[in-house]
């Protein structure tokens, strides 16, 4: 199967591309197919749960954690709101904010990685020198820090600032990628041709990368929601509005624990972000095995 | 034969000098990288808007009635830095203090230095995590290579299975679902006793009590690491190992009759492991990170779980030191990894083009 004829085909039936996909994905790999399914699900609840589940009720002292009952199928959180609701429209911001600081990274990453290996010299030296950088600072710790800076109030704040520490690994593996593919014939008979350095790098090199960058993207996605949950538990951004984190940190802080009637109250939204993340990474998987088919082998 | 002969002094001559220059390039990119961080960190806590130096001046003024300059003159003393003199003067003396092993002192304690109280918390994560780091590591060798071996079969399905989920939830997660099973919902376990880095009283030595009691408090967070991490090195050797074990001198070994012991470990197993050691640094530095929460979560009492109690108190002298030791242990991880990976891979110092990224 040649790279090239994918790549045509991709450019002129995305969705039917999409569903043969999809298929093929049913019929080798069982576990991806689910992990794809786990991510369309959790994409719904983002986009459609605020909107059709109603708010979890206003705070009710007399109602505080209840054990699970037809009315509450999850019980009641601290201050006796509706535990269900409140995780089923908890993961809109979540989702938005890593999906927005995942789209940047990448963004980042792709441009620049192209340009280093395709430019070289003074370009790929530099951008060397500040990926090795933004590379050694962890992260997690960095954004704590930060926190105690800036308020982290407004969510595409949040993103932006994950976005602008993740680029790194997949940067050099563009890079790497695009070193490698650069010396193929075809990017050659595209240089003989005249073509632009842009036309190269974003239509005949970057499409047969195309597995791996969505692959990337997927983990980039798993690590914002890592970071963003992370900084939610520990209380360090500001605990407005309903997302799973803030039901974290409020279950734990509140003592949810030390209850069995309110320990559904703590495991739902853990549930909740373990899911989304196990999708991910399952559905991550299975990309880097098209990518990659000496893992499909296996 | 006897060009070789001629040439071979050359040759250790000149990849001597390329190793000097690898390992050079090396250290002085990790100075590099410490710089920019902590002039970045500096840069940070001097003009963010409310500076925390100002604030402090401030409140001095305000709450204690100092003047101005006995209030500066006190900021001075704690930040480590002059805030009357210019910025770059400024810049200088905190580099010069730096250099010196002087991070300032606490605000929150003042005349605690900050060097003294990182000097007490810091071994406790470099002991959790690291332990964690290293059964995690070496666990995942052994069963990685287990998986490749015994591919398709079904200690490779379930592993594959257990790896890619704990891999993919959160290790604060795993930490919170253990103590609420382990340690409240069943009580298997008494998490509070278990917080903090050792037990009041256990006198510190090479005596059995204090070992044991040292791992009692660890315990939790080094099971939390190993569970979190195992998986994606058992997944990164299996498919280490498998490569390896297309590679051409393997089949000769193989046509050579050598015993598939013999195969496994001097030829599959050390090549198949070389990869994973860049990965190593790179993980070492996220295992560092996230014991910001682990140690929160556990109430072990490591630089995480002081960094999260200078940011509720704003003391920003311990903020600033304890971040600047994050940063460099990874920087250091990073260094020493490249190093040791290019003693081993001698196809590194050989293209160092190729090997510098």
């Amino acid at each position: 199967m040649s790279a090239e004829a994918v790549v045509v085909r991709h450019r002129r039936y995305p969705l039917r591309q999409l569903a043969a996909w999809l298929r093929d994905l049913l019929r080798h790999d069982k576990v991806g197919f689910l992990g794809v399914l786990g991510i369309l699900f959790f994409v719904g609840l983002a986009l459609f749960g605020p909107i059709v589940v109603p708010e979890p009720g206003k705070p009710d002292v007399t109602k505080i954690y209840q054990p699970p009952s037809l009315e509450h199928p999850l019980g009641t959180d601290y201050e006796g709101r509706d535990v269900l609701a409140q995780v089923l429209r908890g993961g809109r911001s979540l989702i938005v904010v890593a999906v927005l600081a995942a789209l940047l990274s990448t963004v980042i990453a792709i441009t620049f990685g192209a340009l280093a290996a395709y430019l070289g010299g003074t370009v790929d030296s530099l951008t060397g020198l500040v990926t090795d950088v933004i590379l050694t600072i962890p992260q997690f710790p960095l954004l704590v820090v930060l926190s105690a800076f800036v308020k982290l109030d407004r969510p595409w704040l949040l993103a932006v600032l994950i976005g602008l520490l993740s680029w790194p690994t997949l940067l050099r593996a563009v890079r790497a990628q695009v070193l490698s593919l650069k010396e193929r014939e075809y990017v050659e008979a595209a240089r003989a041709l005249g073509l632009s350095t842009f036309h190269i790098l974003f239509r005949e090199i970057l499409p047969n990368m195309a597995p791996y960058i969505v692959m990337s993207f997927t983990i980039g996605v798993t690590s914002a929601i890592y970071a963003q949950v992370g900084l939610y538990f520990l209380g360090l951004a500001p605990l407005a509005g309903e997302n799973w984190g803030i039901m974290l940190n409020l279950a734990w802080v509140r003592g949810a624990i030390f209850f069995k009637d309110s320990v559904l109250y703590i495991l739902s939204p853990i549930l909740a972000i373990a899911l989304l993340q196990l999708s991910l990474v399952t559905a991550a998987r299975s990309l880097e095995g098209l990518f990659n088919p000496r893992l499909r082998e296996s | 034969m006897s060009v070789r002969r001629h040439g071979s002094p050359r040759t250790v001559q000149v990849i001597r000098r390329l190793l000097r220059a690898y390992a050079l390039r090396r250290v002085l990119k990790a100075v590099i990288t410490v710089w920019i961080v902590v002039t970045a960190t500096f840069f940070l806590v001097r003009l963010m808007p409310g500076s925390p130096v100002e604030v402090y001046i401030h409140t001095l003024i305000s709450q204690y009635g100092f003047t101005y300059d006995e209030a500066a003159n006190q900021a001075a003393a704690l930040f480590a830095f002059d805030p009357n003199q210019p910025l770059l003067v400024q810049y200088l003396d905190y580099l010069r203090s730096l250099a010196r092993g002087d991070l300032g002192q606490s605000l929150v304690s003042p005349g605690t230095p900050v060097s003294s109280i990182l000097l007490s918390y810091l071994p406790w994560t470099l002991f959790s995590a690291g332990l964690g780091l290293f059964v995690s590591f070496v666990s995942g060798l052994f069963l990685g290579m287990l998986m490749a071996y015994r591919r398709g079969g079904l200690i490779d399905h379930v592993l594959t299975a257990l790896g890619s989920f704990f891999q993919a939830v959160p290790n604060y997660l795993v930490a919170i679902v253990l103590i609420v099973f382990l340690g409240v919902q069943l009580g298997w376990l008494p998490v509070t006793k278990m917080r903090g880095a050792v037990s009041p009283g256990v006198q510190p030595g090479l005596t059995v009590a204090f070992v044991a009691d040292v791992l009692y408090h660890a315990a939790l967070p080094v099971l939390t690491y190993v569970l979190t991490t195992v998986g994606s090195w058992m997944l990164l050797m299996k498919s280490s190992t498998l490569s390896t074990l297309e590679e051409d001198y393997v089949t000769v070994a193989r046509a050579r009759g050598l015993s598939d012991g013999r195969i496994m470990r001097a030829y599959v197993g050390r090549n198949a492991v070389l990869p994973l050691f860049a990965q190593v640094a790179i993980a070492a530095g996220f295992v560092v990170g996230g014991s910001v929460v682990i140690e929160r979560i556990f109430v072990y009492e490591g630089i995480g779980f002081v960094l999260l109690d200078a940011i509720n108190r704003r003391d920003y002298p311990l903020m600033q030191g304890i971040f600047f030791v994050i940063t460099l242990s990874v920087i250091a991880a990073n260094l020493l990894a490249d190093l040791l990976y290019s003693r081993l891979d001698p196809r590194i110092r050989r293209h160092p083009a190729e090997g510098d990224r």
